[in-house]
């Protein structure tokens, strides 16, 4: 990894220099809540004034730009007897995303080994996702972040330029030939040695900011001990069914296919719907049977899938604690708090 | 003129049968129907589907030969069973329109309230021919099909016909519009301080309210896994009086096997 360090300033030339020919993705301010604190969002930005690097958690991922939340995948003429398909991968230019945290880089190195290193690759996924640039940018842990516990507080690959902010200037990681081209154009520098030792500082005293764990010691065998636990029972009852856990989710990637007829019989499309395994028909098959009927199993299959499931197949877990699904989800249900419930039962 | 008449359709090769569609109204704004014309891009599309013999809001022809029959509305008066027991006689399916035909719709509002009290606000001295109370097309007759909506979304009662004319399956979303919301990336209602019924109700309107910064009423029923007591605790926990709950809960009937037991939790209306 090549170091540099950029003065402050030279961030806006760093964007301008990539808008001048991408389509540019950052987290902006979307609004404010109840309370007056800043809600954001990632969104398409053509000027630098609009982005907020400072962000805290956007509410939702950038996940919709690689895997939005609808995608057709196939139009169909039909004529006559016969009918004709054709396929768009739904994306023309490659998207920069600018600003993004460790957790969502991380998130996309997950999603990478589900879609991409499978003997079947998902064409939808790559196609956006294979020449994505991405700026990440260092943040604060909030109340709700256990990243740390998942081993996804900082990003060792998945990005082209990590930005540390070090106070008046930035502590640039490079990883990609194309980051270093661009970064060749801007009044860069070589870190001094007292830079290092900030950065150093700067993310040890990041690592003391951190108020939420998760204890994911023996956790697969914990959960396979617990599976028949009433807590999971109790969760079951505040769970809404509603969805938005996996909507928030960075890692969340499971979809149905909605296949629909157009009003003059001669179009058909095929559409992706990203689903989540806490609805109620998420394991429904043909002829009605539903595997799982109640809202507790089909809470606890999502955390065997996160927890335990993926980390037998991977070695990680498919979660990489960025807190959003317990900070959208209305009865309070919290990763955090769920696997201290699980791990209590053996106590 | 005789719309069946001209090309025939076909769906893979498949001829397909135009079938005779007639639309009614009983209690209602008929709203929805104003719905399905007011789609003016793809009305014409609409129209070649099927052969409508009965739409008042849209012609004056009428007859009683029909296969489909939508009708809008909740059953208020008398007359309104026997329109609706001819309209089960004749057609073949019997397609409930909107939240009125479904649950009762905003008429149901009064029917825990005093009728004669509700006649005198709303009719002053006028006689009125009323059953003192609205109810959903089902407390009389059996129906094939719901399509809910306050109004209806008429992309979905499209998408319903079109299966209908070529035999596929129709399915119902069976999760709540909060999936809508989220796939839309409207912020969150309870975060902006709003109530909203979106974790409950069922989907299908493409979270139509919340995406116009609305909170939720519930007008599609609930969703089919609606977890209402925790919904309950949600609204306290965000600081929402009990009755915020139940006036939206109540406002178009969907809700209606829920409120006895949250009513049972008040105190006695004064």
């Amino acid at each position: 990894m090549l170091f540099r360090v950029l003065r402050k300033e030279a961030v806006a030339d760093l964007f301008g220099l990539l808008a001048e020919s991408n389509r540019m993705v950052a987290p902006v301010q979307s609004g404010l809540d109840c309370l007056g604190s800043p809600l954001y969002a990632f969104k398409e930005v053509t000027d630098y004034y609009e982005i907020s690097l400072t962000y805290t958690t956007t509410k939702i991922p950038a996940k919709k730009f690689f895997m939005p939340f609808r995608e057709t995948m196939a139009t169909f003429i039909v004529a006559g007897k016969d009918w004709t398909k054709k396929i768009d991968l739904n994306i023309d230019r490659p998207f920069v995303v600018f600003g993004m945290h460790a957790c969502d880089i991380n998130a996309l190195n997950k999603l990478d080994k589900v879609l991409l290193g499978n003997f079947y690759p998902m064409p939808y996924y790559a196609a956006k996702r294979k020449n994505m640039f991405i700026v990440g940018i260092d943040c604060v842990p909030q109340p709700y972040c256990f990243c740390r516990s998942m081993g996804a507080d900082t990003a060792l690959h998945g990005f082209d330029i990590f930005l540390t902010d070090l106070g008046d200037h930035y502590f640039v990681e490079i990883l990609s030939d194309a980051a270093f081209n661009f970064l060749r154009q801007l009044s860069v520098s070589e870190p001094a040695e007292s830079d290092h030792a900030l950065y150093v500082k700067t993310v040890s005293a990041k690592n003391n900011k951190f108020s939420v764990r998760v204890d994911t010691t023996d956790l697969t065998k914990i959960l396979d001990m617990e599976f028949q636990s009433e807590v999971w029972e109790k969760w079951g009852k505040q769970c809404l069914s509603c969805g938005t856990c996996a909507n928030v989710c960075p890692t969340c990637y499971c979809y149905g296919v909605d296949e629909s007829v157009g009003l003059d019989l001669s179009r058909a499309t095929k559409t992706k719907l990203l689903y989540s395994c806490n609805l109620i028909d998420f394991a429904e098959i043909a002829g009605g049977h539903n595997f799982r009927p109640e809202s507790h199993s089909r809470l606890k299959y999502r955390y065997y899938h996160k927890h335990r499931g993926f980390v037998e197949a991977y070695e990680e877990a498919l979660c990489v604690g960025c807190g959003r699904c317990g900070e959208a989800c209305l009865a309070g249900i919290t990763v955090p708090e769920v696997i201290a419930s699980v791990r209590d039962q053996e106590s | 003129m005789d719309s069946s008449v001209g090309r025939l359709k076909t769906y893979l090769g498949v001829p397909i049968s135009k079938p005779k569609v007639a639309f009614f109204e009983l209690t209602s704004c008929e709203g929805c129907q104003l719905q399905i014309l007011n789609n003016e891009a793809t009305l014409l599309e609409f129209l070649s589907l099927i052969q409508i013999v009965n739409f008042r809001e849209a012609m004056s022809e009428r007859s009683d030969d029909y296969e489909i029959a939508f009708v809008e509305g909740s059953v208020t008066r008398s007359d309104e069973v026997d329109r609706l027991l001819k309209i089960r006689r004749n057609a073949k399916t019997l397609i409930a329109l909107g939240s009125c035909a479904c649950f009762g719709g905003v008429n149901q509002l009064k029917n825990r309230l005093d009728p004669y009290w509700v006649s005198k606000e709303v009719y002053g001295n006028s006689s009125v021919e009323t059953n003192n109370k609205a109810k959903p097309l089902e407390a009389f007759v059996q129906i094939d099909l719901m399509i809910y909506g306050c109004p209806v979304r008429k992309e979905e009662v499209e998408k319903i016909v079109t299966n209908l004319v070529i035999g596929k399956e129709i399915h119902h979303l069976k999760y709540p519009v909060c999936m809508e919301c989220k796939a839309n990336e409207n912020i969150c209602l309870f975060d902006v301080g709003e109530p909203c019924l979106g974790p409950i109700t069922r989907a299908g309107c493409d979270s139509w309210c919340p995406n116009s910064r609305a909170g939720c009423w519930g007008c599609r029923g609930p969703a089919d896994a609606a977890n209402v007591d925790e919904m309950k605790k949600i609204m306290a926990e965000k600081g929402f009086d009990e009755n915020i709950l139940i006036d939206r809960l109540e406002c178009f009937g969907g809700f209606a096997p829920y409120i006895e037991e949250l009513r049972k939790g008040l105190p006695d209306e004064a």
